[in-house]
């Protein structure tokens, strides 16, 4: 099969896949500093495909809380910083549908009036988040060798709407068989996290997020995956708080800890 | 960390699960209505394009256009006023309710006369003005705003309704049946359209080509307003006239899917003139009040110009996860939900709506319903942005009201700090190391996100960490 014909959304049919291809990884700040076992986990699973990764140790954050809290010279500050890091023409992979947005769809934005407008486009045409890159790109076929489970998967609204990449999350997730995958009701209602919008409207993210908790726990999975850590972060420290018997996890962590 | 009034308003929904319940099952009937009338997303995509691509060449061409309109209406015998702002608005309907000696008003629908408190206005000054759809008319009894630009009483529950028409209404018993509810305001203001002296209308869309005015509505209180009292004034925001009659079909099946789930309303007036002679009813004089207030000022932001495309049909309200669960009235505007948080510091100013626009998640939801594409979360995100700073090189009377003044000396200095820490890497490094070696000091609770969450702790040793032994 040719890379192109099944592709129809993203960046992905402009790479096609080639052995020892290298990648740019991009951990996102949430990860390194929270989770950073679901960025080498990601790692992992990109490398098992033969690629070469490539992780510059200058990197930071993508500068979205800034950009979504009206900061925006402050975000083209670290943008700018960013960007500079990844300048060869090869793909920058993401485990994170939100930071892969900040990347694709507002780093053009934020850079209109910039010299490095280009660059940004250029960039933007080259990211992809986790699931969506395995997906489209590296066409890859997962072999489940865990135990039969039910989970619960959230995706955030990034992925959905933004980067429209939901399915291939859902397609990704679908190679492994003996996974019982499930989505809450109002699935694709916000989870209540927002980045700083938890922050400044405590008790309106509360409710958004007690909603999707509620919608989990009824599910009865007692497994929840997401490829976005700042929505676990959310959803997870709610469940824990409940002390729910829900684990929850990143999917590049579930996925290698089922495949490997 | 200190309530602000959207908060505290906020906090009476969000606390009431009777009401919440009420309200979300109300938002997922709407929605479910939507999407029942969209069969494929394909071919309403291709709608919405088209509906679009309307409502840009309008808004490129506004001035133009509203020149034709003036002149295509006052040929058609339509009397055209411009109002700049509220207060004119007011002051020209009353002007022409003092040259006809006119006492009381009925009115339809209609958010711009909600916009320039006209009801307010005209009671105060000893007018009757009453509202003649059965949802305004509710909130109008029970001395309400609207808490919805589609359904204004949509707040309300059977029971709520029930207990307010027993004791407001005169010679109405009390009843919970629907049908005798809604027939007991209909008697009401049957006897009221006979007697008033003026109709007000809103106008959905206003026609250059033609000089009609397009008015759709379920209850015929639109058709009663505008065709039985002597004389009728339609009050219309600049930015709803539209070039030619024949863009009318694409507009209309995009508005009315979206607002109410139907592939057409029951009613959809045009009117053109007013009554001819031979004609066997209508109105002697219509009088359409063209309102900028602000619109302008919005039409020469480039970056912010597409809040004009809007037609008004509140699907965004339907799908935000936020209003969904605190209502209209929680956003204290007159348009409520995201394009209310978009429209309302616009018109009003960011001083007095500027913390609405920190209300959203920046989901996406009302951007991906919207029918004409707004970007709706781009727009909120680009306030955010002018509440804290005004563009360099923006005039004053071209910048947002109130804009650069809600920023926030200790706000902007914690991102003064970010911003120094995530563009320098040796720095960030430094941090990084702190945060992970001093994992163990880290509160377990830190302000309002671990009221009802556990607070995340950082790792052991971060990504960065991990990725340099690998690579070594």
């Amino acid at each position: 099969m040719t890379t192109s014909t099944r592709i129809t959304k993203g960046n992905a049919a402009e790479h096609q896949r080639k052995d020892s291809q290298e990648i740019y990884f991009y951990g996102t700040c949430l990860i390194d500093l929270f989770l950073p076992q679901a960025g080498i986990d990601a790692v992992r699973l990109l490398e098992r495909e033969g690629l070469k990764v490539l992780y510059p140790q200058a990197q930071t954050c993508c500068g979205q809380p800034a950009f979504n809290s009206g900061y925006r010279r402050e975000a083209l500050a670290v943008a700018r910083s960013q960007l500079a890091l990844f300048q060869k023409p090869i793909p920058l992979v993401i485990p994170s549908g939100s930071c892969a947005a900040m990347f694709r769809k507002d780093y053009p934005d934020l850079f209109r009036h910039e010299p490095e407008y280009e660059a940004a486009l250029d960039l933007a045409s080259r990211v992809y988040e986790l699931a969506e890159f395995m997906v489209d790109v590296l066409q890859v076929q997962l072999c489940d060798q865990g135990a039969e489970e039910a989970v619960i998967l959230h995706s955030s609204c990034s992925l959905r709407r933004s980067l429209s990449a939901h399915d291939q999350t859902l397609a990704l997730l679908g190679q492994l068989n003996k996974v019982h995958l499930q989505e809450p009701d109002r699935a694709s209602d916000c989870c209540g996290f927002g980045g700083t919008f938890a922050v400044k409207q405590p008790a309106l993210s509360a409710a958004l997020t007690r909603d999707k908790c509620a919608n989990i726990e009824a599910s009865g999975c007692k497994r929840l995956v997401g490829g976005d850590q700042g929505c676990l972060m959310n959803i997870d420290g709610m469940l824990q708080r409940q002390n729910s018997d829900i684990e929850s996890q990143h999917i590049a962590t579930f996925i290698w800890q089922r495949t490997s | 960390m200190s309530h602000t009034d959207f908060q505290d308003r906020a906090a009476v929904t969000l606390n009431d699960v009777k009401l919440t319940t009420e309200f979300r099952n109300a938002m997922d009937f709407l929605r479910n209505k939507r999407s029942s009338v969209i069969p494929s997303r394909d071919e309403f995509e291709a709608l919405a394009a088209r509906g679009r691509a309307i409502r840009e060449e309008a808004l490129d061409q506004l001035p133009d256009l509203l020149v034709a309109l003036e002149k295509r209406c006052l040929a058609n015998g339509i009397q055209v006023h411009w109002a700049e702002d509220s207060a004119q608005a007011c002051e020209i309907v009353e002007g022409i309710a003092k040259d006809r000696q006119a006492r009381s008003f009925i009115k339809g629908k209609s958010m711009a006369s909600e916009e320039i408190g006209l009801n307010h206005f005209l009671i105060e000054r000893g007018y009757e003005c009453l509202e003649s759809d059965m949802g305004e008319y509710i909130v109008q009894l029970a001395g309400e705003t609207p808490s919805h630009i589609i359904m204004p009483a949509i707040h309300k529950s059977k029971v709520a309704i029930a207990e307010l028409f027993a004791e407001r209404i005169e010679g109405h018993r009390y009843t919970e049946n629907v049908d005798e509810l809604i027939g007991a305001g209909r008697a009401v203001l049957r006897e009221k359209f006979e007697a008033a002296d003026i109709g007000i209308s809103g106008v959905n869309f206003a026609v250059a080509e033609t000089g009609t005015l397009c008015l759709v509505e379920n209850e015929g209180n639109g058709r009663m307003s505008t065709t039985v009292p002597n004389t009728h004034i339609a009050i219309c925001g600049i930015e709803k006239v539209i070039p030619r009659l024949e863009d009318l079909p694409t507009l209309l099946s995009l508005l009315t899917r979206s607002a109410t789930g139907q592939k057409i309303t029951t009613y959809v007036n045009l009117i053109s003139s007013p009554r001819q002679p031979g004609d066997l009813d209508g109105p002697a004089a219509v009088h359409l009040i063209l309102l900028d207030n602000g619109r302008s000022r919005i039409h020469r932001d480039p970056e912010l110009r597409e809040t004009l495309l809007c037609i008004r049909c509140g699907a965004c309200m339907n799908h935000c996860p936020v209003y969904t669960r605190i209502g209209g009235h929680a956003y204290g505007s007159v348009y409520p939900g995201p394009i209310g948080q978009v429209v309302a510091p616009q018109l009003e100013g960011l001083a007095q709506h500027g913390e609405i626009v920190e209300a959203c998640t920046l989901n996406g939801a009302c951007g991906e319903v919207c029918p004409v594409g707004i970007p709706l979360p781009g727009l909120i995100r680009r306030l955010r942005e002018r509440k804290r700073h005004t563009p360099d090189e923006q005039a004053d009377a071209d910048a947002v009201p109130g804009s650069g003044r809600g920023r926030s000396w200790f706000e902007a200095g914690l991102w003064r700090a970010w911003t120094l820490a995530a563009s320098s890497p040796r720095l960030y490094s430094l941090i990084r190391l702190f945060v992970t070696r001093a994992r163990a000091l880290i509160p377990r609770r830190i302000g309002s996100w671990s009221s009802v969450r556990t607070q995340p702790k950082p790792a052991p040793r971060s990504l960065n960490e991990l990725m340099k032994d690998r690579h070594v």
